[in-house]
């Protein structure tokens, strides 16, 4: 079966603010007529963009998981947490659910992240037929999950709002937090740049 | 791809052209940036990280890897990295990662020590520590030496580097109630404390480091005398009873006190370390010193029951030292057991009768040895007697004393130590006595006295039974002639008999006759020649006071 035609094959090019359906004349530097928006056939420099923010991202994840994001001071006891040492804290301490929460949000979706979008650009460098409906859904999976991330800032800052008992009780955000919420951001910002059509660019060598 | 289903072109919108501004390589700026950033907390932590030292101690409890501190003066200067034990399981191993601002503390004298709360009579400290958890103290060294490897103290110093003041040592027998940390007092104020004691290397005694805080130091003289003010002294002295301490803490946790002694003294200032005696109260402490102590020898031939350890010698009433030894011992020649007693004495406690006698020795030639001393004042009579100082308890103490009336002893000052003749004690001569007056009444033949009385009462009752029998019937006759003779005599006596009125007439008469010889001595006294020229004739007398004749005159001698 003949797959169905692209828009750049009919000399198509739709804008992506107003949804505008213009001829793509084949030159550089178009822009929507009805919103000034840019016009271009794929998101411009995707690969790229997605390449250098995944990096970014993961350049932060280190101090992310290195620096501890956390200070409880109860009754004089200073306690700094890493997001791992917090995991490891909250399952011995008897709330393994409440770990594996954690986890997930702080470490296996930041990966999964990572992980997928690092095997998506890969194989749209590539250009690669493979798997092509289950990358487009792992796609749409990470862009779908990506904000859970900041589960772990959100928790920091509730903590340090809500807990503040001088002496009893108190809790402080430390810079690893900083680092946690930037790459959450970073990976957000990959995610968005990564143009998912670029997973199906690959017809004119499987044809 | 068929015509067909392309779109007219015309009916499509020909998009405009725009100048395009940011290249997409620009984006490549974010993760340098990134990358920089972590550049620059690496580069940053790096920069912080300090030396890391290990230190040893007993135990970890209280630590925490990654969370207990290292304080110095209460601010951190390090963390707890690992604590891991040591090969041989002994000792704990803290590897502590220090400040870069700490760097200077990794010196070969620094010292660590773990805070935890501590409560001791003297105080409670660390009490902060109860809800932070343990940390590490730290205390600075000053040498120039860097080290990695410390070996933890156990207990806090009492002292820390730097402080103002000056540490001393004192010379005790033993630990008493003291520990690291007991307060020393002056005047009854703090001024310093215990920093550490160790056993002497002979076992001999007992060696305290203390610190006095400055400036209280300068009241450390070189004559100062320290002494131990732990627990209560109570004296019972002819002022009442006397109930002496340093403060409450003392009681309980103990202390040393020094002072300077009375009179005139060596007032220049201490230098750092110099060594003092502890003594164990202050009347010790305060007393002259008591010069080299002399060990002496008695042998007491009686029981010494109440004779104990520390027992006082005193020589005429004077404290000159104490007994240190009893022991008993066996003479084969008297089958006997003496009780040997070993005393130490202070010859110098006899103040300047001593120094008398030392020099009386010298200037006889025979020297200044304490045994030719006593050599004459044994000759003298001096002996040692075990006296009763207590009769409640029983209590004996040794007496030197002259007894004049001791017999001789042969004295030899050439042994060692030196052996007093003994005397039995006053209580035991008291007992000797009794006992001799107790032999002198059982001497006395009591069996013989009594039969000897019995005899005689024999006698007695048979001389009663004879006066009965004979004399008291005869008796009788000789009492009723009595009472006859006695009834006559009432009759003769009683007022109506014959005998009474002839005494009475006579009496009558005799008072006539005595007033007519008044009225003639009285004539003759106004009259003393009428004894020749015989009685005047009576003058008339006056006519108007003749109504009555004088009677008196009619009388004639």
């Amino acid at each position: 079966m003949s797959a169905l035609p692209r828009a750049g094959e009919l000399g198509l090019i739709g804008c992506h603010v107003c949804g505008l359906v213009c001829r793509d004349t084949r030159t550089a530097d178009l822009a929507c007529p009805r919103c000034s928006a840019q016009l271009h056939r794929r998101k411009s420099a995707s690969i790229s963009r997605t390449w250098a923010l995944l990096i970014t991202a993961f350049i932060f994840y280190l101090p992310a998981n290195l620096l501890p994001i956390m200070r409880t001071v109860s009754l004089g006891d200073v306690d700094d947490n890493t997001i791992l040492s917090g995991v490891v804290e909250l399952w011995v301490n008897g709330s393994p659910d409440l770990a594996v929460i954690v986890f997930t949000a702080s470490i296996v979706v930041p990966m999964l992240k990572f992980l997928v979008l690092g095997m998506l650009l890969l194989s749209a460098q590539r250009r690669s037929g493979w798997a092509q409906r289950q990358r487009a859904l792992m796609y749409r999976l990470v862009e779908f999950i990506g904000y859970w991330s900041m589960l772990d800032v959100f928790v920091v800052a509730l903590l340090t709002a809500l807990v503040r008992f001088s002496v009893l009780s108190r809790v402080e955000p430390l810079p690893g937090v900083i680092y946690f919420g930037l790459t959450v951001v970073a990976t957000m910002l990959a995610s968005m740049s990564f143009d998912p059509r670029l997973i199906w660019d690959n017809r004119d060598n499987d044809d | 791809m068929t015509e067909e289903t392309t779109p007219a072109g015309d009916e499509l919108p020909q998009p405009v052209v725009h100048r395009r501004r940011l290249g997409a390589s620009l984006i490549w700026l974010v993760p340098v940036l990134a990358s920089l950033v972590g550049l620059s907390l690496v580069i940053n932590s790096w920069l912080q990280a300090g030396p890391t030292v290990t230190i040893s101690f007993d135990s970890a409890e209280g630590l925490d890897a990654g969370k207990t501190t290292v304080k110095y003066k209460n601010v951190v200067i390090g963390k707890v990295s690992k604590i891991r034990l040591s090969e041989d399981r002994a000792k704990v191993l803290v590897k502590v990662a220090l400040e870069k601002s700490a760097e200077n503390f990794a010196r070969a004298d620094t010292r660590f020590w773990v805070v935890r709360p501590r409560i001791g009579l003297g105080g409670v400290s660390g009490v902060d520590t109860l809800l932070s958890g343990a940390f590490i103290g730290v205390d600075v060294g000053t040498s120039k030496e860097p080290r990695d490897q410390f070996v933890g103290l156990e207990i806090p110093p009492a002292v820390t580097y730097g402080a103002p003041g000056r540490s001393f040592a004192l010379h005790a027998e033993d630990l008493g109630s003291l520990d690291i940390g007991s307060p020393v007092y002056f005047r009854r104020v703090q001024v310093g404390r215990v920093a550490s004691y160790a056993l002497d290397k002979d076992g001999r005694g007992v060696t305290f480091q203390i610190f006095v805080d400055g400036p209280y130091d300068q009241f450390v003289t070189k004559s100062s005398r320290f002494w131990n003010a732990s627990g209560l002294d109570v004296s019972l002295g002819a002022s009442g009873l006397k109930v002496n301490t340093q403060s409450l803490a003392a009681v309980l946790a103990g202390g040393v006190a020094f002072q300077d002694p009375a009179g005139p003294h060596d007032a220049s200032r201490a230098s750092e370390g110099d060594t003092y005696r502890l003594f164990g109260d202050k009347a010790t402490a305060m007393a002259p010193p008591d010069g080299p102590s002399q060990y002496i020898r008695m042998r007491f031939n009686q029981s010494l029951r109440g004779l104990a350890v520390d027992a006082p010698v005193e020589f005429l009433g004077i404290n000159i030292g104490r007994v240190v030894s009893i022991n008993m011992d066996y003479d084969e020649k008297h089958q006997s057991f003496p009780v040997t007693v070993g005393a130490v004495i202070y010859p110098q406690r006899l103040g300047r009768a001593y120094e008398k006698l030392a020099a009386l020795a010298e200037a006889q030639g025979t020297g200044a040895d304490l045994s030719q001393m006593v050599a004459k004042l044994v000759a003298n009579g001096l002996r040692a007697q075990a006296r009763t100082g207590n009769l409640l308890t029983g209590q004996l103490y040794i007496a030197m004393d002259f007894l004049p009336k001791a017999p001789k002893v042969d004295f030899d000052p050439a042994a060692r130590p030196l052996q007093i003749p003994t005397a039995p004690g006053s209580f035991d001569k008291l007992q000797e006595q009794l006992g001799e007056i107790v032999d002198k009444i059982h001497k006395i033949p009591f069996d013989a006295i009594g039969t000897h009385l019995n005899e005689a009462l024999a006698g007695l009752d048979t001389t009663l039974k004879q006066v009965n029998g004979n004399v008291l019937p005869e008796l009788h006759g000789t009492l009723k002639d009595a009472r006859k003779t006695l009834g006559t005599a009432n009759n003769a006596l009683s007022g109506d008999s014959p005998l009474q009125q002839n005494l009475s007439g006579t009496l009558q008469e005799l008072q006539r006759m005595a007033r007519s010889l008044r009225v003639f001595s009285d004539y003759l006294g106004a009259h003393p020649e009428a004894l020749i020229r015989g009685r005047k004739a009576d003058p008339a007398p006056p006519a108007p006071a003749r109504t009555q004749p004088t009677p008196a005159t009619g009388a004639k001698p």
